[in-house]
C-alpha cells in the first residue's frame, strides 16, 4: 500500500503569533514546527503500515524552505520519502488555492490513501482535506476519531455532537484524522539520524503545470481587510481560599448578576 | 432582491438555534431562502417562516443520510446553480464546514470559516490565532460561502412565507463512496448545549477522574450552565469528547465562563477567552488561566466549588 501524508509547517501556536504587514500570517516573528494536529496523521499512516506488514509512506507539503524542517521532523518519525511544493508566487496562496496545488502535486505521485490532519493549527479552517476530495475526485473520510484499513476497505468511526458515527469506502481515497486517534510518537535518535538520509524531492509551479498568476495572495477569493490585536483581558480580582473561597466567589458572581 | 440561501441545521426537523441566527444575518444580504435536508420539513417550517425564510427549497433523499456529507454539497450546488444566489451560510460545524469546502471546489468560489459577525456587504469577522487576533475579510470571487459560528447573531423576528419548494437531485457516484454503516446517538444531558449556553462550568485535570464531575456537574446545575472540560479531562476518559472546549473542541463565549482546576493552556484558551467573564479555581497561584479571570480562587477545588454551590442554591432560592 502507497501513502501519501500531508504535513504542514506552521508557527508555533505557543508563540506570540502575528500579521505581517501583507496580512498574511507573518512566518518570521515565531518558530516553525511541524503542526500538531499533521503528527497524529503521521502516526496513523505508521500504524496502517506496521499492522500490514508492507507499505510505503511519502510525505507532502507545500510551503516556503523552512517548510523542509516540517519534511525532516516526519520522515524522523518514520516514513519513506518527502515531497516539498516551493515557489516564491504561492505566497499568500487561501484554502482553495493550496487545495489546487496539492491535488497537483498528489497527481504525480502513487498512492492508495491519502492521510491529513483535522485542521492546520495557524488556519484552523479545516477545508483542505474535503477539497482535495473533490478535486482528486475520491471518497474523503474526514475527521476520523479512529481508523482501520482492512484490504481495500476503510473504516473511520466520527464523533459527531449527536451521534457518533461509523464510515466505510473503498481505497483509492482521502482520511483526515483527529487528536482523538491517539499520541503520536516521538522520534528515536535512530529515527533522526536516518531521516537524514530519506529522499525529499521538490516541485515548483512549472514542474505542476501551475500557472503562478493560478495561486498566492493576487489569486486568492478571499481578501483580509484588517488584523487587529485583542487587546489584552483587564487583570481581575485573586483571592486565596481561607475556608470562605466559594462565599467570596458567590459575592462576585452575586454583584455581576449571575445569581 | 437576491436570495441568499441559509443551510438548516436540525435534527429531525427542530431547528437549531444557529440556524435562526443565520437567517437574521441573511437578511442584511438580501432575500433568506431556507435549505433543508431530509424529512421534518412539517416540523421546521414554522420556525423558518418566523424568522424570515422567504422560500424553503426541501431535499429528502435517501442519499443524504446514508453517506458522508458530500450528497449535501451536491445538493447545495444543484440549488445554487438555480438561484445564483448572493451568498451562502453554513453553520460552522464540522459538517457545516465540510459542505462549505466542497461547494466552494464546485462553485470555484471563496469561502471564509468561522465568522463571528458578518454585515451588509458581506465583511465577516474571524477570531484568529487563538482569539489573540481580530481578523475582518471578505470574498472576492464568486459565491461568497461563510461558515458562521454560533450566537454570532441575536435572532430576530421576521414572519415571511417559508413557502416550500421541493427540489430533487441526481446524485453523482462520487457523492455515493462514503458509506455510512452505523450511527449510535449520544445521550443528551439535559443540560443547555454547550456553545450556545449563558454559563459553562468547566473541569480539568484538577478535577482528578471521573468522580470528582459530580462537583463539576452539581455547580452547572446550580447556576443553569452547561458543562465543559478541558482536553486533560477528556483525553483521560472523565468526560466525553463532545464536551471538551478548546482548539480541537467546542469554542464557547458565554457570559460567564467557570474554569476549575484548569490551567489556561494556548490550546484551552483558543475556546474560551472571548468569554465576557471568567472565573478560575486552582491551587496553583501561578496557573496562566488567572492571567485572563475577572475573579479567581487560589485554593482546592473541592473544597471551593461544593461551598460555591450551596451559596448559589441558597441565594436562588
Ligand atoms: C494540537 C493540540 C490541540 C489541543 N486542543 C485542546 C483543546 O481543544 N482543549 C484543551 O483544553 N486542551 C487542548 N490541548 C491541550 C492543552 O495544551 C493542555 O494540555 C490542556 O488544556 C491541559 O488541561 P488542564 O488545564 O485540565 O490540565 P493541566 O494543564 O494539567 O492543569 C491542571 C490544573 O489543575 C490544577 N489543580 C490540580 N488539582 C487541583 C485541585 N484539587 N483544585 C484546584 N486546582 C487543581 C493545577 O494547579 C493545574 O493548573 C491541545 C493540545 C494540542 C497540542
Ligand atoms: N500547505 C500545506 N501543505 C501540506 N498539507 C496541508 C497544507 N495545508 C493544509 N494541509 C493539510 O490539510 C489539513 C487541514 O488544513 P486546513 O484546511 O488548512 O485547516 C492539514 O492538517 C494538512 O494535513
Amino acid at each position: 500500500m502507497k501513502i501519501v501524508v500531508l504535513v504542514k509547517h506552521v508557527p508555533d501556536a505557543a508563540g506570540d503569533r502575528s500579521f505581517a504587514a501583507d496580512l498574511t500570517s507573518d512566518r518570521a516573528a515565531v518558530d516553525g514546527r511541524l503542526s500538531e494536529l499533521d503528527e497524529y496523521a503521521v502516526e496513523q499512516a505508521l500504524q496502517v503500515v506496521e499492522k500490514a506488514g508492507e507499505g510505503e509512506i511519502t510525505f507532502l507539503t507545500m510551503g516556503p524552505a523552512s517548510a523542509g524542517e516540517a519534511l525532516r521532523k516526519a520522515l524522523s518519525m518514520g516514513g519513506d520519502a518527502a515531497v516539498h511544493v516551493v515557489d516564491d508566487a504561492l505566497h499568500g496562496s487561501d484554502a482553495l488555492a493550496t487545495s489546487k496545488v496539492l491535488a497537483a502535486a498528489l497527481g504525480k505521485l502513487e498512492w492508495d490513501l491519502v492521510v491529513c490532519g483535522m485542521a492546520s493549527t495557524d488556519g484552523t479552517m479545516s477545508v483542505v482535506p474535503a477539497m482535495l476530495s473533490e478535486r482528486l475526485g475520491v471518497a474523503g473520510l474526514t475527521l476520523a476519531s479512529s481508523l482501520t484499513v482492512d484490504g481495500t476497505s476503510v473504516t473511520i468511526r466520527r464523533d459527531g455532537d449527536d451521534a457518533s458515527t461509523t464510515v466505510t469506502a473503498s481505497l483509492p481515497l482521502l482520511v483526515s484524522v483527529t487528536d482523538q486517534t491517539g499520541e503520536a510518537r516521538y522520534p528515536s535518535f535512530k529515527g533522526i539520524m536516518a531521516a537524514k538520509k530519506k529522499p525529499v524531492t521538490t516541485y515548483t509551479l512549472a514542474d505542476l503545470g501551475i500557472e503562478p498568476a493560478q495561486v498566492g495572495l493576487l489569486a486568492a477569493w478571499s481578501a483580509v481587510e484588517s488584523a487587529t490585536k485583542r487587546p489584552p483581558r483587564q487583570a481581575g480580582v485573586i483571592v486565596t481560599d481561607e475556608g470562605d473561597g466559594g462565599v467570596k466567589l458567590a459575592d462576585f458572581l452575586s454583584a455581576g448578576k449571575f445569581i | 432582491m437576491t436570495e441568499v440561501l441559509v443551510v438548516v441545521d436540525h435534527v429531525d426537523g427542530v431547528v437549531r438555534k444557529t440556524t435562526t441566527e443565520l437567517l437574521t444575518i441573511a437578511r442584511r444580504l438580501g432575500e433568506p431562502s431556507a435549505v433543508f435536508f431530509g424529512a421534518g420539513i412539517e416540523a421546521a417550517q414554522e420556525a423558518l417562516a418566523k424568522y424570515g425564510a422567504v422560500k424553503v427549497y426541501v431535499v429528502d433523499a435517501p442519499e443524504l443520510d446514508g453517506f458522508l456529507v458530500t450528497p449535501k454539497a451536491e445538493a447545495l450546488v444543484a440549488i445554487a446553480e438555480k438561484t445564483s444566489p448572493a451568498a451562502i451560510l453554513v453553520t460552522s460545524s464540522a459538517e457545516g464546514k465540510e459542505i462549505a469546502a466542497r461547494v466552494a471546489v464546485k462553485l470555484d468560489s471563496g469561502i471564509i470559516t468561522d465568522a463571528v459577525d458578518v454585515d451588509a456587504s458581506g465583511v465577516a469577522t474571524q477570531s484568529v490565532f487563538a482569539a489573540s487576533y481580530v481578523v475582518t475579510a471578505k470574498v472576492t470571487h464568486g459565491t461568497p460561502i461563510l461558515t458562521v459560528k454560533p450566537n454570532a447573531a441575536t435572532p430576530e423576528e421576521a414572519p415571511a412565507a417559508a413557502a416550500v419548494e421541493n427540489v430533487a437531485v441526481t446524485f453523482s457516484a462520487a457523492a455515493t463512496a462514503a458509506k455510512i454503516t452505523e450511527v449510535a446517538p449520544r445521550q443528551k444531558s439535559g443540560r443547555p448545549e454547550l456553545t450556545e449556553a449563558a454559563i459553562v462550568v468547566s473541569g480539568g485535570r484538577g478535577v482528578g477522574g471521573a468522580e470528582g464531575f459530580g462537583v463539576i456537574e452539581a455547580l452547572a446545575d446550580s447556576l443553569g450552565a452547561a458543562v465543559g472540560a478541558s482536553r486533560a479531562a477528556t483525553d483521560a476518559g472523565w468526560y466525553p469528547h463532545a464536551f471538551q472546549v478548546g482548539q480541537t473542541g467546542k469554542t464557547v463565549s458565554p457570559t460567564l465562563y467557570v474554569a476549575n482546576g484548569i490551567s489556561g493552556a494556548i490550546q484551552h484558551r483558543a475556546g474560551m477567552q472571548t468569554s465576557k467573564t471568567i472565573v478560575a479555581v486552582n491551587k496553583d497561584s501561578e496557573a496562566p488561566i488567572f492571567e485572563l479571570a475577572d475573579f479567581g480562587v487560589v485554593g482546592d477545588l473541592f473544597a471551593v466549588v461544593p461551598q460555591l454551590t450551596t451559596e448559589v442554591t441558597k441565594r436562588k432560592g
